[in-house]
């Protein structure tokens, strides 16, 4: 197996007078740049763009990437922040560990609890109960669901709509657009004209918050003002939505973010159709409404809306292709244990070959990562020591020669690897998964698309909503298994045979997965003497957003900015396009964990 | 563009949002910091009047260090969009590294605007922990420490505050060993005037509204104790006002008591040295809390719980 990457080659030198600072200190500089007129400035041949904070995401994010003739010749993903969970950890009780790692991000909350738990659980040999994993299914599916909404509207949303553009619309026009694409019920003229006039007043009071300093006007923004009055009025509708959707999360985890019904075993919330303060038949029915709203939104607006502004967007299918290889770990399993979502490898973008994927291929690289060096190393027995290398601050640029990110560089095989939603449904797909097949090809063949070129950022949106589609419609039939067990007394949810240390051996291991929105969640824990020895994380912006490794080669983001036209290196929406296509998570990206030199050990995974 | 300035009335119907269900908020906000309700409905009415007619909004500046943004994400889950979008007709979120639509220097002229236009005037919400190890290099935006920038935004603060554990004490980053050394915004930047610390993992976000809504109502701070923190979020001990106080204990989870209400407290429960409102039922639109759906509270509005009340389970049994 060959990377189809090629190593970076030498930074040629980059002299001030050409160089445009986006994203610079404040204070160390005036701003050069300022949000100019809809015209592109005409580029110099050579610029270097900062941009720090990369917004709209989870985390601190900074990009650096280098601009020749309108178009990115290379890119650097640095990730700027360190919490050290992993010194944090050691010594702990295993028990408590999904508790502090539910921490690790409030915006996935939830997937470093389950992946956790599972670990421990690998770790001691405990089997959860049935219906302990049918709700845990329903916190992780209805998470996803929730998460990539979020995603599409509020997060990547403002790279596609030009939200004061919707000013110029014709409300008449605009529900006839939505009576067009969908039978969602907001499509009146006066709703229409409701939302044009809030939005009018925002932007007449001359305090545009938020909304301040966008791109706006930038030719790169391709929906008519119809359309982007109505991607406007769904951005707000879905904010009443997802307060919604977390309900789920409310009723069998007690809250959102962080749920807190999870035990190592099972789950603390208990199981009775008749019990007062259990998940019982009120609540059964509260839980399908709450479903059933939060499919028809995603039925009738999410996807009529990514398949609308996928159409005005299609030049995006060959823009943003990454890495070209896919690892999923798979997630949602079944009664029998078969996955909802299978695990697999794609490489080279090979579609037709899914390879099992085999866990002891992983390893994580430090080259350039502000760590002390080490080999490649397996997480089960990897070495973390963080080392900060770079500038004092305040600076404006780093050195991207040196060690540049707190990310680590995973690797599968030596390979970088994007994982996903479109690694996850192109492995699906790859693996013939009737169902995912057949929605992946409904939406392919309205965009009039073909598969190879879902490689995209507009690929992993569709991928993204077509997962959302799928998984929205599974939430009712999980709920149903749970009734199901309701039914015939099946209530248990804990498995406490392993609860007390005394029943574990002096020395154990164990890994968990799970399929976070952002992709492969992998956790990996020792335990000796009933505490915690080592922990550690691989986790799915740190795929994405990996910096290069000892090789040189680039991670996923970086590759795919290589390539991506910037018409106006000011304004590089285009860069946000192709970042904010993977969905970044930096809290997760960083490593969490700092465990001592173990040995590697090998584990296969179906 | 519409220049008038509606009243309230016509911004809520605006809005579509009935009289009816703005005072049911101003009840909700009401109930949360323990105020009479009728009154202080007529007072947040009369002040968000006076607001919405005022030329300018005051900004809000929302800054995120080490954290893990579940405390944005709570107060966005957390509260009716409608009423959310009320508040944002009285104040201008002006920065806010997640939501906001600019990067880069762009963005970070949001933030540079503000605080030149709205010196002594804009409200700041701190969510993450600020590193104090390796000269401020364990976070860093736009080239800069959290500290320097926690500094220059609090500076010009008219009131500002701590979102959630780790922005008040450190949270799970300043756990020990605390290996970035992690404090929270009154360690950081001693001194702040009018700082209002709101703990929990994450902070609620009905508490972190009402004390917003509280404070453009009157101008100040809502009482707070000698934690800073408001008197009414976190002045009654939870397991006092717990509606499984007076019901049989729990003996081991899936019990019959388990699942009818029963006591938690032999199993490890932090309710009875927790002090916190979540008895109220308040979670993401008065849906559950943790109590409520059969876990165990982990005080996490306690000072460094992650150290104080940790182990969290291994208190009690689970199974006879």
């Amino acid at each position: 197996m060959k990377p189809r990457h090629t190593p970076e080659t030498p930074t040629p030198p980059v002299g001030p007078d050409t160089t445009a600072q986006v994203g610079q200190p404040y204070k160390t500089f005036l701003p050069i740049v300022t949000n100019g007129p809809a015209e592109p400035t005409p580029p110099p041949a050579t610029k270097r763009l900062v941009i720090d904070p990369l917004t709209r995401i989870e985390g601190h994010l900074r990009i650096e990437a280098q601009i020749e003739n309108g178009v990115v010749t290379d890119a650097w993903s640095c990730t700027m922040s360190f919490r050290g969970l992993e010194l944090i950890l050691k010594g702990r009780d295993p028990r408590d560990a999904w508790v502090f790692l539910q921490r690790v991000c409030g915006v996935c909350t939830t997937v470093h609890a389950l992946a956790s738990l599972r670990a421990v659980e690998n770790a001691l040999g405990i089997s959860i109960p049935d219906s302990a994993r049918i709700v845990r299914n329903l916190l992780a599916g209805s998470q996803m669901v929730h998460d990539h909404l979020i995603h599409f509207y509020h997060l990547h949303g403002p790279d596609w709509i030009d939200v004061p553009a919707a000013l110029s619309a014709d409300p008449a026009a605009t529900a006839a657009l939505q009576r067009s694409i969908s039978p969602w019920p907001n499509n009146t003229s006066a709703y229409f004209d409701t939302v044009k006039t809030r939005l009018g007043g925002l932007v007449g009071s001359g305090q545009l918050g938020l909304f301040a300093n966008g791109y706006w006007g930038h030719p790169a923004y391709k929906l008519s003002p119809e359309a982007n009055l109505l991607m406007t009025a769904h951005y707000l509708e879905a904010l009443t939505w997802q307060q919604d959707a977390v309900k789920i999360h409310a009723l069998l985890g007690g809250k959102n973010p962080h749920p807190q019904t999870y035990m190592v075993g099972g789950m603390a919330i208990p199981l009775d159709p008749n019990g007062s303060t259990a998940i019982n038949n009120t609540m059964v029915a509260a839980l399908r409404d709450l479903m059933t709203r939060v499919q028809t939104f995603v039925e009738q607006v999410f996807l009529p809306d990514v398949l609308m502004v996928g159409a005005a967007y299609k030049d995006w299918a060959g823009i943003g292709a990454g890495a070209g290889h896919l690892l999923a770990v798979g997630d949602y399993p079944g009664r029998d244990g078969t996955l909802w979502l299978p695990s697999g490898v794609i490489t080279d973008r090979n579609i037709g070959d899914v390879a099992n994927l085999d866990q002891a291929r992983i390893t994580e690289e430090v080259a350039r990562s502000w760590y002390d060096d080490s080999a490649p190393l397996h997480p089960s027995g990897g070495v973390t020591a963080p080392r900060y290398t770079g500038p004092t601050p305040p600076f404006d640029t780093l050195d991207v020669s040196a060690k540049y990110s707190y990310g680590k560089a995973p690797r599968y095989g030596g390979i970088p690897m994007e994982v996903g939603p479109l690694a996850r449904m192109l492995v699906a797909y790859g693996r013939s998964n009737p169902t995912v097949r057949s929605a992946m090809d409904g939406a392919l063949g309205h965009l009039g698309l073909n598969p190879g070129q879902l490689f995209s950022a507009l690929g992993r949106i569709v991928a993204r909503a077509v997962e959302t589609k799928l998984l929205a419609a599974q939430l009712p039939v999980w709920l149903g298994e749970l009734e199901e067990n309701m039914r015939s007394g099946n209530l248990s949810m804990l498995d406490s045979s392993r609860w007390d240390p005394q029943t574990w051996p002096a020395s154990a291991e164990g890994f968990g997965f799970t399929e976070a929105p952002r992709g492969a969640l992998g956790h990996w824990i020792k335990i000796e003497g009933g505490k915690i020895a080592n922990y550690q994380a691989v986790v799915p912006s740190t795929w994405n957003g990996s910096p290069r490794d000892g090789q040189g080669l680039r991670g996923p983001w970086e590759q795919a900015l290589v390539g991506t036209p910037v018409a106006d290196p000011a304004r590089p929406v285009e860069i946000l396009r192709v970042v904010h296509s993977y969905d970044p998570c930096m809290a997760c990206a960083v490593h969490i964990v700092d465990p001592k030199t173990g040995e590697t050990t090998s584990i296969k995974v179906r | 563009m519409p220049s008038e300035t509606p009243n309230l009335d016509e911004r809520l119907e605006r809005h579509g949002i009935s009289r009816r269900r703005f005072l049911a908020f101003c009840g909700a906000m009401a109930g949360a910091l323990a105020l009479p309700r009728a009154t202080y409905a007529s007072a947040v009415s009369a002040a968000f009047e006076t607001r919405l007619a005022a030329r300018q909004r005051p900004p809000l500046v929302w800054i995120e260090f080490q954290d893990c943004t579940g405390d944005t994400e709570s107060f966005l889950r957390s509260n009716d969009p409608a009423i959310v979008d009320v508040l944002f007709d009285v104040i201008s979120l002006n920065y806010h590294e997640t939501l906001m639509v600019p990067a880069g220097a762009d963005a970070t002229r949001s933030l540079e605007d503000t605080l030149a236009q709205y010196p002594g005037q804009y409200i700041c919400v701190v969510e993450g922990a600020i590193p104090m190890g390796a000269g401020g290099a364990y976070c860093l935006i736009g080239g800069r420490s959290a500290l320097s920038i926690a500094q220059e935004v609090i500076a010009g603060a008219a009131v500002t505050i701590a979102a959630g554990a780790c922005s008040v004490d450190g949270g799970l980053p300043g756990a020990l060993p605390n290996p970035t050394g992690a404090v929270g915004v009154a360690q950081a930047v001693p001194g702040v005037r009018n700082l209002i610390n709101l703990p929990g993992c994450p902070v609620n976000g009905v508490n972190l509204m009402a004390v917003l809504v509280y404070y453009l109502t009157n101008g100040s701070p809502p009482p707070l104790d000698s934690q800073r923190r408001p008197q009414s979020l976190y002045g009654r001990r939870i397991h006092q006002h717990c509606p499984r106080r007076e019901n049989d204990e729990v003996r081991f989870y899936g019990d019959i008591n388990h699942r009818n209400g029963g006591c938690l407290e032999e199993l490890g429960c932090k309710g009875p040295i927790t002090y916190a409102n979540c008895y109220r039922k308040n979670w993401n639109g008065d849906t559950s809390w943790p109590i409520g759906a059969g876990a165990l509270c982990i005080g996490c509005t306690n000072a460094h719980f992650w150290d104080t009340m940790t182990p969290f389970f291994a208190g009690g049994e689970v199974d006879d």
